[in-house]
């Protein structure tokens, strides 16, 4: 059996230590690239979103590196991707690719059904390992966020733009590379190390801009364009609303551990939105009213293209921003999303903002309250 | 005295502008870029060379449009800005309070909302280009008059037909359903331009508050036929400022002035440039599965900037001799 699995961001760092520790055979798909999209985007129904073509792009690349086996999260509730990895099943087959698929689907009520799923893949092997296995690709989540926010930091302050990035690129290779606990913790210390001696200018104030959105999105720079790479060079700090580990433990863990994680978002989604509207609709409003509260200069929302709960967020997003005077700005991808078009837009939305800033700082809200609306 | 220069190199047309150093406009320049974003500034600036009075000297440079990078990496320019932006400062400069800006250029419309004299928003048309200047431009030629002339027709008609204005394809076909019909050329045209006003209030000004001082701008802005729809459709008077078609040069001429200012000199390379051999190349990066097409640009054997990876390591890379052997091998 060899296993596989599609990509999110980072992820795979996680997925791949947990496999491993239970010495199960794993393919890595090759990282997303513009081959991997236009597969899937062949293979795909036209009017699916971009996370389902992306994922059969990734699908075809592992199969063509022996993977007979794929780990795919399902999902309950208004948005599609519940139902994405059936779709997939379906393709696969038609294709003629044999290919088991096991679905890991958010536990209902126990944790326990995850373990079932689990053991669906680990064979016999005992629990003990399995939890170690879970706790160890844990620590790695845990590793990679801790040195991204530290990039989110450094990017916009660095003096040689790039270095950065140079630096997270080698860091998420030594705590790929990390066999155990102490080797990981060695690799966050030698990242952090070599992030410090990147030379950066802290008299900067940049502007701060909350991301938040869709999960696939957010977390896959693939898919939002390397967004958060494209602010930091314009000179902007970067925060996301949710982060790998978290969104494990919201949606894997059930909540089990007690870190930031999307229930607080979803506090602050009244008014606005009172119920839960499927995907990350209410942790969109959530986590934008959440940024305005702690005084961020703007929120972006990345969604892709046909996505019915940000849709819904997008449409009550303009009220939010009316309230706390905070600019908002909807990113949407696709398969056809170009370059060009996006960095305009993004660069026309990080000088509002910095002009807002600089008027602010000189006094001149004096003359009269700023209005912001959505963009 | 000091003089400052904008360049704004558009889809359809490249625009220079000399200001001096009281933001007065003294010379405007609109032409045509013909795909060649190289050749229209150089032959530009060549055309404001002779005209920049003596005893002037340039202060600042700056560009903007869809080929800033490009002719900020031939110029020297010390501001590189977005179209947004740059019309953004030039309209609240030449229309005093101004509270919204309507642009309509060749291939791009946009909408930005100003209060206070601080851009609070504004919206870029993303998948349609229905009701720019191309598209007019177009079915100018279509119906056998100069574009000169459309605006001025348009006004003579009566009772404007109605015209489908949500696609540009659409739209033309619905022009060529109305000829036959037998409605006449002005009735046609004042639909036409109602169309294409409804279109862009719909979808570039959706949910956007327009509130009075609204400026109109762009190449579009010459036509008085869209300007009277415009007002139709909003019920108020709408300024067409001078300059109204250099409108994000004049910007970005500002912006210089205000980069220079706090860097006290200039980084432009001076007239020269007009007469320098400049080579945009591209070559296709082999070391991952995206094959990023790089876009290198040279002056002089030597290279001047890179840009359009994805990973960042060419637009990133110090532009030096190692590098350069590298891509040497790579070819």
């Amino acid at each position: 059996m060899k296993v596989t699995f599609p990509h999110m961001g980072s992820m795979y760092i996680c997925l791949k230590a947990l496999l491993q520790y239970l010495d199960i055979d794993v393919v890595v798909p090759p990282m997303p690239s513009k081959r991997t999209l236009t597969l899937g985007t062949q293979h795909s129904p036209e009017f699916a979103c971009l996370p389902l073509k992306i994922n059969m792009g990734n699908f075809i690349e592992a199969y063509e590196q022996g993977a007979d086996t794929i780990i795919m999260a399902g999902g309950v509730g208004p948005c599609r991707f519940g139902y994405y990895a059936q779709v997939q099943r379906e393709i696969l087959h038609d294709l003629g690719y044999n290919m088991q698929m096991i679905i890991l689907e958010p536990p209902q009520k126990h944790i326990s059904e995850l373990i079932v799923k689990i053991r669906q893949i680990t064979g016999e092997r005992s629990w003990l390992d399995i939890i170690r296995a879970i706790r160890f690709a844990w620590y790695k989540a845990r590793a990679v966020d801790e040195v991204e926010r530290i990039i989110h930091r450094v990017r916009p302050r660095e003096l040689e733009p790039g270095r950065a990035d140079e630096v997270f690129k080698k860091a998420l290779g030594w705590i790929d590379g990390a066999e155990n606990k102490k080797q990981l913790d060695d690799a966050v210390k030698k990242a952090k190390c070599s992030l410090v001696r990147i030379p950066v200018d802290n008299s900067r104030n940049p502007v701060r801009i909350g991301i938040v959105g869709e999960i696939y999105v957010m977390l896959e720079p693939f898919a939002n364009l390397e967004i958060e790479r494209h602010l930091g060079r314009l000179g902007v700090e970067v925060e996301r609303s949710i982060y790998l580990s978290e969104w494990i433990n919201d949606h894997l863990f059930m909540g089990l551990l007690r870190i930031k994680g999307s229930k607080a978002a979803r506090e602050y989604a009244p008014p606005y939105v009172n119920h839960f509207v499927g995907g990350h609709g209410q942790e969109t409003i959530g986590s934008t009213v959440l940024f305005a509260r702690e005084r961020y200069d703007g929120v972006i929302q990345v969604q892709p293209f046909t996505c019915m709960p940000e849709i819904v967020a997008e449409s009550i997003l303009p009220t939010v921003s009316r309230d706390y005077g905070i600019p908002t700005f909807c990113l949407i991808v696709d398969e056809h999303s170009g370059d060009a078009g996006v960095l305009t837009r993004l660069e026309a939305f990080v000088d509002l903002l910095q002009r807002k800033k600089e008027t602010v700082a000189e006094g001149a809200e004096k003359k009269g309250v700023l209005q912001c609306a959505d963009i | 005295m000091r003089g400052y220069l904008g360049v704004d190199v558009g889809s359809v047309s490249t625009n220079i502008v000399l200001m001096d150093e009281n933001e007065n406009v003294m010379e405007t320049l609109y032409i045509r870029t013909q795909g060649q974003p190289i050749t229209a500034v150089q032959r530009g600036l060549e055309y404001i060379r002779d005209r920049v009075p003596a005893g002037m000297e340039i202060g600042g440079i700056g560009t903007t449009g869809s080929g800033r990078h490009l002719s900020g990496i031939i110029v020297g320019a010390d501001s590189v800005k977005n179209e947004i932006t740059a019309h953004a400062v030039a309209a609240s400069k030449l229309v005093p309070g101004v509270q919204t800006v309507l642009e309509i250029g060749g291939q791009d419309s946009k909408i930005i909302i100003l209060r206070n004299g601080v851009v609070t928003d504004f919206a870029m048309n993303t998948v349609c280009a229905a009701g720019t200047g191309s598209f007019l431009d177009q079915q100018a030629a279509r119906l056998g008059i100069p574009i000169e002339d459309f605006g001025e027709i348009a006004l003579k008609s009566g009772t404007p037909v109605r015209i489908a204005g949500r696609c540009s394809v659409f739209a033309e076909s619905d022009m060529i359903h109305k000829q036959q019909m037998g409605h006449n050329l002005p009735d046609i045209l004042a639909g036409l331009c109602e169309a294409l006003v409804r279109n862009y209030l719909n979808n570039v000004g959706k949910g956007k508050e327009i509130l009075e001082p609204v400026a109109f701008q762009g190449g579009v802005a010459a036509n008085v036929g869209i300007k009277r729809a415009f007002e139709k459709a909003l019920g108020f008077e709408i300024t067409v400022p001078p300059h109204f078609n250099v409108m994000g040069a004049v910007g970005a001429a500002m912006l210089a002035r205000e980069a220079t200012r706090k860097t006290g000199r200039t980084r432009f390379k001076g007239f020269a440039i007009t007469q320098e051999k400049f080579r945009a190349a591209s070559f296709e990066c082999g070391d991952c599965p995206n094959l990023c097409e790089v876009i290198e640009i040279s002056g002089q054997d030597r290279i001047l900037a890179r840009w359009n990876d994805k990973c960042g390591k060419w637009s990133n890379a110090e532009v030096s001799g190692f590098r350069r052997k590298k891509i040497e091998n790579l070819a």
